[in-house]
Formats: C-alpha cells, sequence, structure tokens
C-alpha cells in the first residue's frame, strides 16, 4: 500500500495567523473550491481549457475575425496557394499581401489569379469588409484586420483558397462555429437523456432498470456509421440548413447519452451505498431530500467530467459524418464539410493546404481529452 | 420493560440458480437470535468476520427486511412497537429513536456538507426550528469536546477521530433511545482509539445512553460494554455480563475466541491455546453444533444435535450441550 | 545473543517531493535485522512503518526518494550488498526481492493475480529464484503449500485465490514470500485484516517457520498484543523515526520514551475492569509534511522540558542498543552515570 500521508490532516499547531488564516481557508473550501485548487496544478488541463475557451471565442466572434466572406466564390481565384504577410518593405514597417494578377493558362485558355508582388495590398487592422450580424444582433462590417483598397476579387488568402475560389481561412473560423456548437447541443441533449434515464434506472432499479440498461446495449452494439448513413439518408433532402443541424444533432445525441446514462446509473448505484446517505436515511430523511441534498451535490462533477469527455465524441461524430457527406450539406460549413474537399488525392496532391482544418479538429479533440480528464482527476482524486 | 427485545430474528439471503431463478439454498447470514437491551445498557456483540452480528445491527435499524421473528422496541415509557412486522412508511417517524455510529468517519460525513450543518441535518429532517437546531448544535459539540469553529467547517479539515466525534454528535442529535455502533473505533489509530473509547464511556454515564455495540475486538469490548453476546455463523453462542464472560466463558467458541487475542504482556506470550479450522460457511454450517468441527470438546451429540441457547442463571445464556461439565479458561 | 547480523539500515532517510513541498517519511532509522529473531516495528499510521518496509525492498511509490543512508544486507560476509546503492530495476535488486528477502502484505491479494492458480503462481515465484524444470517447481510448490499448513496441498494448488477464505489467503501469501527461501522476512500488518483466530493461526504458523528456517522475521504492526506476543526487539516509530529500541520485556515494563508510554496507557486491554477509562495521548500524528520542530512528539508530550525539547531534536537511538530519542531519557542516563 501506498504510505499512509492523511492529506485531510490539518497541520496540528498553527504557528501564526497567517497560517490559522490558510488553515481556516482550507477547512472552509466547499468541494467546489477543493476540485478547482486540485484542477489548477493539471497544468496540461489547464492549458487544454484556455484553448478551449479561446477556440470557442473565435466560434463567436469568427466573422469579426474573418478576412474575406466565405461564402463569395470566384472560379477564376481557385487553388489559390497560402499567401503569407509581408510586414516590411523598403519603406520599413509596412504589412501587406501581395495583389492578384490574371493569367491565362496557355492551355485552357482560361483565366486565373495568381500573386503579383509588384502589387501590394496594404493590411490594416479594424477595416472595412463584407458584411455580417455580429452575436446575430449588429449588423456590421468592422472586420478585426483585412486588406485595403482590393479590386473587385481580391483579398487576402492566409491559407489559400479551395477549387471555388473561398478563403479557407475564413471558412475554417465560420465552420467552427457550427462544429463546437453542434457538438455542445449534441451534450445538453445527451446529458438531459442520460441523467434522466440513468437516475430512473439507479433509483427504481429492478425490472425499470433491466430494461434500460438492455436498451443501452442494443443501442451501444449497433455500429454507428451504418446507423448514422441509415438515419442520415432519411432526412428529406429538402430540408434546409438548420433542419439538418438539428436532426444531427438528435442523431448523434442518440448515441451519446448512453455512456452519461451509464455514469449517473453507477454513480447513483455507488452513492446509495455510501454511509453518508444511509445516515440521511436512519435520520429518517424522505427519498426526495436524500436524492436533491445528499445524492445530486456529489454527482455534479462527476457529470461536468463525463460530460467534457463526450464533447469531443459529438464532435468527432458531426465531422465524420459530414465528411462522408452524410452530415450538414453545403451552403453549411463545418469542420467536416471542408475535409470533404480533401477527399480527393489528386487534388490534394495540388493543394495540400486543403488539409489544414484537420488541426483545429485535433486540437479541440486532445483539448477537451486532456480538460475532462483533469476535471475527473480533481473531482475524484481517490477513484 | 426492556428498550428493545429482539425474539428469533432470521435473515437468509436466497440463493438463486438457472434460468428461472430458482432457489436453490439459503444463506442463514441470521439465523434466530434472541436477546434484549434494557434501558442505559450497553450490549456488545462480538463474533468473527461473517458472524451476522453487522446482519443483526441493520435489521434492527431497518436498513434490510427481516425474513422473520420480532423486534420488539419501546418507543416510549408506555409503547412498544415491532420493528420487524411494521411497514417501511410507518418505520421512518421511528427512525429518530435508533441512531448510528459507522465504522469509516471518512465515509459517513457528506464532504460537500459543513460539519454544523451535518449534525443539523436530523433536527431539519425532524422539524427542529432553525433557532433551537443552533442552540443544540452548539450544545452537541461541546458534548463530543469538539471546537464551536467545526461548525462553519467541511469535514476533510478533519482528522479520522474528529470526524468520528462529529459522527457521534450527529447520532446523539435528536436525543435517540438507542445507538447502534457499528464498529465504532475500528478504523481508528489507537491514540485516537483510546479517546473515542472514553467519550463514548462519557456519553453512557452523562446521558444514560443505550447502546447495541457491534464489534470484533474483544479488548474494546471489555472496556465499554456491560453485558456481551457472541455469535457465531447466524447464532448467539452465549450471553453474560462483561467481566463474567471474560473470566469464565461457558461456551467453548468463547474460550477460542478469548485465547486468540494477544495480550500486550510479553510474559504471558504463549501460554494461549489456538483454535484450529475456520469459521463455518453460513450457507452450508454444519449439523448440529455449527462449532463442533472446531471445538475441542465436542462429543457425538454435538454433532446431531443443535444446543439451544438456554439461561443458566444470573443472567446468562449459554448454547452448548457440555456447558454444564466443561470448566473453561478466561482471561484475568 | 550472537546472532548472525541480516540486514542492518543506518540513518534511512526517504522524501517525497510535491509541488506542496517535502514530505520527510523517514528521518534517519536505524536499526539491525538478526538470523532467527523478530524485530517488532510499532508505531500508528503515518509513522513511516511501512515506507520502511517498501525501501528495504526499493519499491517506494513515487515520488518517494532514499535521500540517505545504508541498508547493508548480510554486513561482513561476501554477499554483502547496500541495498540503497541498487537501481530498483536492477536484476540484482530482483534477486534481492523476492529471493534473498520476502514480503509478506496486509491483503493478500495484492500479490496475489486473480487469473492464475495459486500453485501457478508458487511455481513462477519458485521458478524465478531456483534453477530447476517445471516439475521440480511444482513439487516445490506442494512442499510450500504444506509447510504453511494448507490441508490437501495437491489439490489447493489448483485453485484460484478468490476461491479460499481469507486465512488460507494468507497462508498462500507466506508460502509465496517463502518461495525464494529468503533469509529475511518482511511481514507488513500480516493479520490486520483477519478475524481474531485466525490471526492467532497465522502468527503461530509465522513463529514456527521463523524456527524452522532461522529466518530474520521484520514484523510492522500498529497491534501491541501482537508485538507481545511476537516480537524479541521492539522499534517504536514516531514522523519517520525510531524513538526507542529495546527487547520486548523492556518496552512493555520500562519503557523509555513518553510516547512508548502513552501508546501502552492508551491500549485497550483484554484484562480490563468494566468501564475502565484509558488514558489518552492529546490531538493526533501530524501530517509528516507539518513536522513539529525540535522533538516531533513534543506538542502532545506530557513530560516535555520546554525550550529543549521545542527547539533542539534529541539524538537517535544507537543502532544495537537499547535506548530512546529523548531529552528527559538523556538527562536520567546522565545522572545515574
Amino acid at each position: 500500500m501506498s504510505i499512509a500521508i492523511d492529506t485531510a490532516t490539518p497541520p496540528s499547531a498553527p504557528l501564526d495567523e497567517k497560517a490559522a488564516a490558510a488553515e481556516a481557508r482550507y477547512a472552509q473550501a466547499t468541494q467546489l473550491q477543493l476540485t478547482w485548487w486540485r484542477f489548477r496544478k493539471h497544468k496540461l488541463a489547464l492549458v487544454s481549457l484556455v484553448v478551449i475557451v479561446l477556440f470557442y471565442a473565435v466560434a463567436i466572434f469568427a466573422d469579426f475575425l474573418a478576412t474575406t466572406d466565405p461564402h463569395a466564390t470566384d472560379a477564376r481565384r481557385s487553388f489559390i496557394p497560402p499567401q503569407g504577410i509581408h510586414f516590411f518593405d523598403e519603406n520599413g514597417f509596412n504589412p501587406h499581401v501581395y495583389g492578384l494578377r490574371g493569367v491565362r493558362n496557355p492551355r485552357t485558355f482560361q483565366l486565373a489569379y495568381s500573386p503579383d508582388p509588384s502589387r501590394k495590398l496594404p493590411v490594416r487592422m479594424f477595416v472595412r469588409g463584407y458584411t455580417y450580424n455580429l452575436l446575430g444582433i449588429f449588423e456590421t462590417n468592422i472586420h478585426l484586420f483585412g486588406v485595403e483598397g482590393a479590386r473587385a476579387g481580391e483579398s487576402m488568402f492566409l491559407l489559400g483558397t479551395d477549387q471555388l475560389g473561398r478563403d479557407l481561412y475564413s471558412r475554417i473560423l465560420v465552420a467552427t462555429r457550427i462544429s463546437l456548437f453542434i457538438g455542445l447541443a449534441g451534450v445538453v441533449l445527451s446529458l438531459f437523456l442520460g441523467v434522466l434515464l440513468g437516475g430512473v434506472s439507479g433509483l427504481y432499479g429492478g425490472w425499470v432498470d433491466l430494461v434500460i440498461q438492455r436498451i443501452i446495449e442494443v443501442l451501444r452494439s449497433v455500429p454507428t456509421i451504418p446507423l448514422w448513413m441509415g438515419l442520415a439518408a432519411a432526412l428529406p433532402r429538402t430540408w434546409n440548413v438548420i433542419q439538418v443541424y438539428f436532426a444531427i444533432t438528435i442523431i448523434i445525441s442518440l448515441i451519446g447519452w448512453t455512456d452519461l446514462a451509464r455514469v449517473v446509473r453507477g454513480r447513483f448505484l455507488a452513492l446509495r451505498e455510501e454511509d453518508f446517505v444511509v445516515a440521511a436515511e436512519l435520520s429518517g430523511a424522505s427519498q426526495g431530500r436524500i436524492i436533491f441534498r445528499h445524492m445530486l451535490p456529489s454527482f455534479t462533477s462527476h457529470i461536468i467530467a463525463a460530460t467534457s469527455l463526450a464533447l469531443p465524441a459529438m464532435i468527432i461524430s458531426e465531422t465524420s459524418l459530414s465528411f462522408l457527406g452524410l452530415g450538414l450539406r453545403p451552403p453549411a460549413v463545418s469542420w467536416g464539410i471542408l475535409l470533404q474537399d480533401a477527399q480527393n488525392i489528386q487534388v490534394l496532391s495540388g493543394a495540400p493546404w486543403l488539409l489544414v482544418p484537420a488541426i483545429p479538429v485535433t486540437m479541440v479533440i486532445l483539448a477537451f481529452n486532456f480538460l475532462g480528464d483533469g476535471l475527473r482527476d480533481a473531482a475524484d482524486p481517490y477513484g | 420493560m426492556n428498550l428493545l427485545e429482539v425474539q428469533d430474528l432470521k435473515k437468509h439471503y436466497p440463493i438463486r440458480a438457472g434460468l428461472m431463478r430458482r432457489e436453490v439454498g439459503r444463506v442463514r447470514a441470521v439465523d434466530g437470535v434472541s436477546f434484549h437491551i434494557a434501558q442505559g445498557e450497553t450490549l456488545a456483540l462480538v463474533g468473527e468476520s461473517g458472524c451476522g452480528k453487522t446482519t443483526v445491527s441493520r435489521c434492527i435499524l431497518r436498513a434490510l427486511t427481516v425474513t422473520s421473528g420480532a423486534i420488539r422496541f419501546a418507543t416510549s415509557e408506555t409503547e412498544t412497537v415491532d420493528l420487524a412486522t411494521l411497514p417501511k412508511r410507518q418505520v421512518r417517524p421511528l427512525r429518530r429513536h435508533i441512531q448510528m455510529i459507522f465504522q469509516d468517519p471518512y465515509a459517513s460525513l457528506n464532504p460537500r456538507m459543513m460539519v454544523g450543518d451535518i449534525i443539523a441535518e436530523p433536527l431539519k429532517v425532524n422539524g427542529v426550528p432553525a433557532a433551537e437546531r443552533r442552540d443544540r448544535v452548539a450544545e452537541l459539540l461541546e458534548l463530543v469536546q469538539m471546537p464551536q469553529s467545526a461548525r462553519i467547517r467541511f469535514p476533510h479539515a478533519f482528522s479520522g477521530g474528529q470526524r468520528q466525534r462529529v459522527g457521534i454528535a450527529r447520532a446523539l442529535a435528536l436525543n435517540p433511545r438507542l445507538v447502534v455502533a457499528d464498529e465504532p473505533v475500528s478504523a481508528l489509530d489507537v491514540s485516537v482509539q483510546a479517546q473515542i473509547i472514553n467519550l463514548l464511556l462519557d456519553l453512557q454515564d452523562r446521558l444514560g445512553l443505550s447502546m447495541l455495540f457491534v464489534a470484533h475486538d474483544l479488548s474494546v469490548v471489555r472496556h465499554v460494554s456491560d453485558r456481551v453476546a457472541v455469535m457465531y455463523v447466524g447464532r448467539i453462542v452465549e450471553v453474560a455480563p462483561t467481566d463474567t464472560l471474560y473470566r469464565a466463558p461457558l461456551h467453548p467458541y468463547t474460550e477460542a475466541l478469548l485465547a486468540a487475542v494477544p495480550a500486550p504482556d510479553p510474559s504471558r506470550r504463549g501460554r494461549r491455546r489456538v483454535a484450529q479450522g475456520e469459521v463455518a460457511d453460513p450457507a452450508n454450517p454444519p449439523p448440529g453444533c455449527a462449532f463442533h468441527p472446531r471445538c475441542p470438546y465436542a462429543v457425538d451429540r454435538c454433532r446431531i444435535e443443535r444446543p439451544e441457547l438456554t439461561p443458566t442463571g444470573s443472567g446468562r445464556y449459554v448454547s452448548c450441550h457440555r456447558a454444564a461439565e466443561l470448566d473453561l479458561v478466561g482471561v484475568r | 545473543m550472537a546472532d548472525r547480523t541480516s540486514l542492518a539500515v543506518r540513518d534511512l532517510a526517504v522524501e517525497f517531493r510535491s509541488e506542496q513541498g517535502v514530505v520527510r517519511a523517514l528521518d534517519g532509522v536505524s536499526f539491525d535485522l538478526h538470523a532467527g529473531r523478530t524485530l517488532g516495528v510499532v508505531g500508528e499510521s503515518g509513522c513511516g512503518k511501512s515506507v520502511t518496509a517498501r525501501s528495504i525492498l526499493r519499491i517506494v511509490d513515487r515520488p518517494g526518494r532514499i535521500t540517505a543512508g545504508r541498508m547493508i544486507l548480510d554486513p561482513g560476509t561476501p554477499r554483502e550488498v547496500d541495498l540503497a546503492q541498487l537501481d530498483p530495476e536492477s536484476k540484482e535488486m530482483r534477486g534481492v526481492r523476492g529471493g534473498r528477502v520476502g514480503l509478506i502484505f496486509q491483503e493478500p491479494m495484492t500479490a496475489l493475480s486473480v487469473h492464475y492458480t495459486v500453485g501457478n503462481q508458487i511455481m513462477e515465484a519458485v521458478l524465478q529464484h531456483a534453477d530447476i524444470s517445471k516439475a521440480e517447481a511444482q513439487n516445490r510448490a506442494i512442499e510450500l503449500l504444506r509447510e504453511v499448513g494448507i490441508p490437501r496441498p495437491e489439490t489447493r494448488i489448483s485453485a484460484y485465490p478468490f476461491e479460499l477464505s481469507g486465512g488460507l489467503r494468507q497462508r498462500v501469501g507466506i508460502a509465496m514470500a517463502l518461495a525464494g527461501d529468503p533469509e529475511i522476512v518482511i511481514a507488513d500488518e500480516p493479520t490486520t485484516a483477519l478475524d481474531v483466530t485466525t490471526q492467532a493461526q497465522i502468527l503461530s504458523l509465522l513463529r514456527r517457520l521463523q524456527e524452522e528456517k532461522n529466518i530474520a522475521l521484520m514484523l510492522i504492526t500498529h497491534d501491541m498484543g501482537v508485538i507481545a506476543e511476537m516480537a524479541d526487539e521492539v522499534a517504536v516509530m514516531y514522523l519517520g523515526r525510531v524513538v526507542e529500541f529495546a527487547p520486548v520485556e523492556e518496552v512493555f515494563s520500562e519503557p523509555r520514551h513518553p510516547y512508548t508510554r502513552a501508546l501502552l496507557r492508551a491500549v485497550p486491554s483484554i484484562l480490563a475492569t468494566p468501564r475502565q477509562r484509558l488514558s489518552t495521548i492529546g490531538g493526533a500524528v501530524p501530517h509528516p509534511g507539518a513536522r513539529p520542530s525540535g522533538c516531533p512528539f513534543h506538542p502532545r508530550c506530557s513530560e516535555q522540558l520546554g525550550a529543549l525539547c521545542t527547539e533542539q531534536s534529541p539524538r537517535p537511538v544507537p543502532p544495537g542498543r537499547s535506548g530512546a530519542a529523548c531529552f528527559k531519557v538523556d538527562q536520567s542516563e546522565a545522572v545515574t552515570a
């Protein structure tokens, strides 16, 4: 067994007032505070938390951060490679990107744009660009940064463009919104189903438990990809983006709730046997009081941890569904849809930057996993 | 009138097997246990693991449903109820009369509630008004020798011994008529154990506490109990006043138990006989006296006929065919 | 007593470093183990009993680290080796662990796998430390099971650990510890999880085996009764130090250290009179990370001498001699000298 260090024992004799205050601070700390203190020590989880907050901030202010209308197509500027920002020129500090020059392809006689080093487009902060709704309320055309004095079809393309000439950088930003929030919506729905059904299962036991557990087992044993394919194929082609969005959310959470339900049921069963719950029962407390006053508070941290571990699964689900062409459909923009463009190896060999949307996917998934692990360890250091 | 009278209490668990969950046998965890506790008395229920002592205590607390038998409990000077047969709904208002002290002070306090709230919880549940609750919590903290500042602290700030004091305060909050203490000191360090034993002795004196003390440690039991009931494989084999039982046991199992305890005295080394064999399986107890396979005094009769718990005078009971003829050795 | 010294531990210190600071789990521990004799190590939780055992076997959990001291196995013989200098993962250390030094756990299930039969596991242990055939190893396993008093060892060898009772499992645990034919056996609370009658059986088994094999036994326990029953010498530990060392009779009849005295008075006795109160030690063992200054016991000591005890650390007990790490003992010795 490990060394018997009783971390709960406070220092025996506080040496001075400072120590006494520290002792009181520790003694009066709620479980939430203790969890936070333990979580703070998890450096990786803490970094992950920051990364996730940043991602959601990006999702909310996507249009503000974008430089080019993500939906504007222009066949002439297809597959422009990523453009770097040049910060200095002969006049000193003067951030700029090169303008575009129309070149006719000598074999196909098609007009295509390519960067023109002779023309500089200055990059400035808070420039006016395409019009969008900030937070869905204010209509504005201010962007964090962009180019000034561009001709029609010209802009900056930090991460290059796709076949239809749309700016990949702006599209990734806008895609973040759908990809991250579909996960959130899915998790809220699974949380509801999971806590409800898991709670009922753990609380009542008997045949109710039996039925719910069998449903969970059946759901989990169905191979997910064919199930999604079937369900997604059943969605009417006539539905608009919003309707498909909600349908996909529901499909994803139909599977997702089972994990949460198991966690909740397990905690319920374990807690019922805990001495402090028995003590509440022996004091004559009602069933409702036992559940809400004594059992539920012990759950919250576990549920939060389980949720943060369920979120990446949701995001991955949406991405893979859309990647396979079963999920959201253009003109909606999600990471999965962006990656759809990278399906063709020939396209990819000419325009490898189309794989860039995989980077935010990986980052978010990793961050959520680290965060979830950190939360779980902090919530239940003994478990 | 006794505070508690348990009569022929049985708790069997069915062993089921096969597709139809047919009952193929029974674990006789408690198989016909009778004893009583008088007002102000501490009765110790001792035995080795699996003997059924914890099951008995859980039956009295009605944390388990009783298979058969009677648990007559005096809810007041004049009124008695049978807890064994009372419907669950009617048990709840009676819970305040029987409270429990738990073994593990780390598991028995809700980590999300402050100590003051933990102690006040039984009062709140039973409708004691807030002002009265506050006074009562202060009184209880003093009773278990905890500082008043503990009230706004969480359990994680306290050591095992201090937590156990909080657990005791909670058990006493409602002035219960009976306290069931399930191994209340066995999880504690020696120096803390002594503090809690002394506290329990104090409370017995000051409050006239009636207690069912469930324990496996015969040394602790000798300090705190008035009478002792020894259990073996679901049955009581001997009941006697504490001192008498330790000095002159009547049942061979009691003798074996006492002999097995190592005394903190090296000069007594090697003077004991060690009982051979292992505790019988309650799902498949041996015929006759359950202790006969391990008993050095067993005769043919012990292998066939099961002895009943019979009084031998001066408050003693024993279930052994040879109790009258044997001259057993205790500790002194 | 001219018994051969099997292990000499000197000034052993172990630290656990974490972000909250350094916890000194062991702070200069010295003692000897002798062939054929039992050293009882007694103390409350957090005193460093188990860390001492784990240090000898070099299985201290991370982030624990041996920071000072020596642990000489078989001093003065050609096989002499300092365990503190060995790499915990080295072949030599693996040969010591389970070979020259056997370990008996409190809960034998920690040493046994649920997936293999007890026979398999004992054979495995035998084969690790001896170059013999499988058939021979099986015979040796049966022999070991018989030695530890397991009835019908030929059939029990194919049983899984969970099929055995607690007492039988601990016997298997002892058989495992003996598989490498050790000179030293460390038993860490071997009977704490057992019932009294089973405990008595296991203790008498340990004693019998020790006599037969001339084993040096280090018996770690918190139970003063077990110490009285088993030990030849006793080391009383408090907060990572040996505060008293003496032959068992002396520890019980004339304890030197105030902590030993207090501990003995606090132990419930099977010989008590009805309602007998115990004398108590105020407070609880402090967290090893919040070690008091001076003598670590001074905040709880009823006999402390003021500034001397609160500011200075008493001399540790010299190994091999009876004594206590206490200024009061030093003073009275100075008077008699």
